[in-house]
């Protein structure tokens, strides 16, 4: 779930991160009174993804009539997919240097790194690549949390790399960033996020740390300790973070791990390895797949009918192959879920099962007297699948 | 021999009176592992399944002297759960649970780690010694032979097809290990590799990875250096597109990192011979080692 700049600015302000001041607008008239109340702004559309600057989506305006022309033109704008429905108008700092300041979680170390660069502003991955010795990096305790003297060599090795700062006083860098790190940190944690990031922090010509932009995304699995952020973020969230696709919205909805590819061939499977490589196949016998589907460990009846449901939303599926191997998922609750959906759902596509592992005989056979030739191998599955998907006129 | 698990192994299940806990209990009770107990808070000094069931790991332990964990308790409870085995003393765990909060492993890895545990998962199928008629974990019993394959795998169907594959022509295993599909786990490739490496039973391993992360990467490494088993490579995901979560948690490419192509170039350059599909890991296999499989 990835939280909006505003959003995850209201989060920082709880933790005591200074922000600029700043109104949301939904209309220009809102952006001009914003504008009469903090006098010049930025004005910066309100879409969960990068590179708003460059897509014309931050723009600068000097006087309440530049506002309104400002948010005029971004409102409503398309940026890398997502249709621009806010704007935030906030009061434009004076800036003396612009640094990057991240919490993340870091897979290689199974931790949360803080990253600290005087390069701040620009796309931190740009950054990583092209000069990562300018990133300075510290793995806290995750049951104590970054300590001041830890903050403090962080924040040194972040001057060192750049051959030190003259915009502010040593003493008075580490003075603000100690309280500063902390604060992220344990924002981080509280939210159960695996990204909280200030791009840039800004030092401003009164030599003040604010954030100028911010970035929170919380840990899908932990969603269930954060219902009010949820409930408030809503509907916009999930298009968010299925990127609008509107197949993946309903499948979020109904509680499906689904990924829409845009081929031909629907995949139903357990287990994501399996999935995958259920993809890797059917692509490796000349098919398109239309999509991941992965029902998951355990999976009973209602689960299956429900995913196959899903997967025949997509118009342009013209077969599915449902690859089940049986660990915790038992084999008759499976071939149930496909027979039900079947009868219920009248599917006209043709429909190849393999199944194997767990009750497999058991299932086998519920399929087969329910005239569903169950495959044995995988390959073999994929083949069918895709001979049949083309004949029906697919693109395979 | 075995790595990890082996029949004088005695298990306790956190977790076990639940619908998949007793489920699967059961499962590895048919296929001979020595469950000694389980442990649901609250229903202590209970039975379940003709076994003990107690209210802390502590108190299992001390009554049963149980060395490893099963971990089949809800995602909100799991992290604590694989700290309460750990502070309890015992050698390795197991955690079956899958989508536990990134923060919540952070957390008890640090704390695992910090006590000398060995924790496999979570998000994970689990592990098993057929020749030691030993599992943990899920794996279906029928997959099970004894042989001299190791096979270590992030997911857990594959697994089952990797092993089901190989049996069929032959091969059993010695141990096969899923370590699972999250980006905070317990062992990871190299951990699993460097026992195998010293394992008498295993004369071949099968890694099977997938996108994301960078631990084959890493394994890729250790083996570079020198590894002295042959070891035949698989990365599942090949045709997945960049930025989009493949179910695992941690099945995803992010910028630069984790795709498939990464993948089996690092291993192809430590000169590990990497499979297209589970037919090839076989005949890989087969250039390799003579049949010999138990039941």
């Amino acid at each position: 779930m990835k939280l909006l700049e505003h959003q995850a600015k209201a989060q920082f302000r709880q933790v005591g991160i200074e922000c600029p001041m700043g109104r949301i607008a939904h209309t220009p008239e809102q952006a001009a009174q914003a504008a009469r109340e903090l006098g010049r702004v930025v004005v910066k559309a309100q879409v969960p993804i990068g590179g708003r600057g460059k897509a014309g989506g931050v723009k600068l305006a000097g006087s309440e009539e530049e506002a309104r022309r400002a948010a005029e033109q971004i409102l409503g704008m398309d940026i890398k997919g997502f249709t621009v429905p806010t704007v935030l108008c906030e009061e434009a700092l004076e800036i003396a240097r612009e640094l990057y300041l991240g919490v993340a979680l870091d897979r290689d170390r199974r931790s949360l790194v803080v990253m600290l660069s005087f390069a701040g502003g620009m796309e931190i991955e740009e950054v990583a690549e092209t000069s990562p010795e300018k990133i300075a990096k510290l793995w806290p305790d995750p049951f104590c949390g970054p300590q001041p003297y830890e903050i403090r060599q962080l924040a040194l090795d972040a001057l060192a790399a750049v051959g030190g700062d003259e915009t502010m006083p040593k003493s008075r860098l580490l003075v603000q960033l100690v309280p500063l790190v902390q604060s992220l940190y344990s924002l981080c944690q509280r939210l159960d996020a695996t990204l909280c990031e200030i791009n840039p922090l800004v030092i401003t010509a009164a030599q003040r740390l604010i954030a100028g932009d911010g970035k929170i995304e919380i840990d899908q699995n932990a969603e269930f300790r954060h219902h009010d952020l949820v409930k408030e973020l809503g509907d916009d969230q999930v298009a968010a973070d299925s990127g609008e696709d509107q197949l993946e919205v309903e499948a979020k909805r109904r509680g499906l791990t689904y990924v829409h590819l845009g081929g031909d061939v629907g995949v139903i499977g357990n287990g994501a390895g399996l999935v995958m490589n259920t993809l890797d196949l059917v692509k490796q016998h000349g098919g398109e797949p239309a999509n991941f589907l992965d029902i998951g460990g355990g999976a009973k009846a209602e689960v299956v009918r429900n995913a196959l449901e899903m997967v025949l939303l997509d118009p342009q599926v013209k077969g599915v192959f449902v690859n089940i191997f049986g660990g915790i998922t038992r084999g008759d609750e499976v071939a149930n879920g496909v027979i039900e959906a079947r009868d219920q759902l009248q599917i006209q596509v043709p429909l190849v099962v393999r199944m194997t592992g767990t009750r497999e005989e058991e299932g086998r056979k519920i399929l087969e007297e329910a005239g569903i030739v169950p495959a044995v191998s995988a390959p073999e599955a994929a083949q069918k699948i895709v001979d049949l998907v083309a004949a029906a006129g697919g693109r395979a | 021999m075995s790595i990890l698990l082996n029949r004088d192994s005695t298990v306790l299940v956190q977790g076990m009176t639940g619908s998949e806990g007793t489920f699967h209990t059961q499962q590895m009770l048919e296929f001979g592992t020595k469950v000694v107990a389980g442990v649901s808070p609250g229903k202590g000094g209970t039975e379940h399944l003709g076994l003990p069931v107690y209210d802390t790991v502590a108190a299992a332990v001390t009554a049963t002297g149980a060395d490893v964990a099963a971990v089949f308790v809800p995602p909100p409870f799991a992290a604590d759960a694989i700290m309460e085995a750990s502070a309890a003393g015992v050698g390795l765990v197991v955690c079956i649970t899958e989508m536990i909060p990134v923060n919540d492993m952070v957390r008890a890895k640090a704390m695992i780690q910090k006590r000398g545990t060995l924790l496999v998962g979570p998000n994970c199928p689990g592990l098993m010694s057929p020749g030691e008629r030993a599992k943990v974990g899920i794996i279906p019993n029928q997959n099970g032979k004894e042989g001299a394959v190791g096979i270590v795998s992030r997911s857990g169907t594959l697994t089952y097809e990797i092993m089901q594959a190989l049996g069929r022509s032959g091969f059993g295993q010695s141990t096969a290990v899923g370590i699972g599909g999250d980006p905070v786990l317990g062992l990871s490739f190299s951990d699993v590799l460097e026992l195998f490496a010293t394992d008498g039973a295993t004369e071949l391993v099968v890694m099977a990875g997938e996108i994301g992360g960078a631990d084959e990467e890493r394994a890729a490494e250790l083996i570079g250096r020198g590894y002295p088993k042959p070891v035949v490579g698989f990365i599942s995901g090949r045709t997945a597109p960049p930025g989009k979560r493949m179910g695992h948690a941690g099945a995803i490419i992010s910028g630069n990192t984790g795709s498939a192509k990464s993948k089996v170039e690092a291993l192809e350059r430590a000169n590990v011979t990497v499979a297209d599909t589970i037919e090839q890991i076989v005949e890989v296999v087969q250039r390799q080692l003579r049949p010999r499989v138990g039941s």
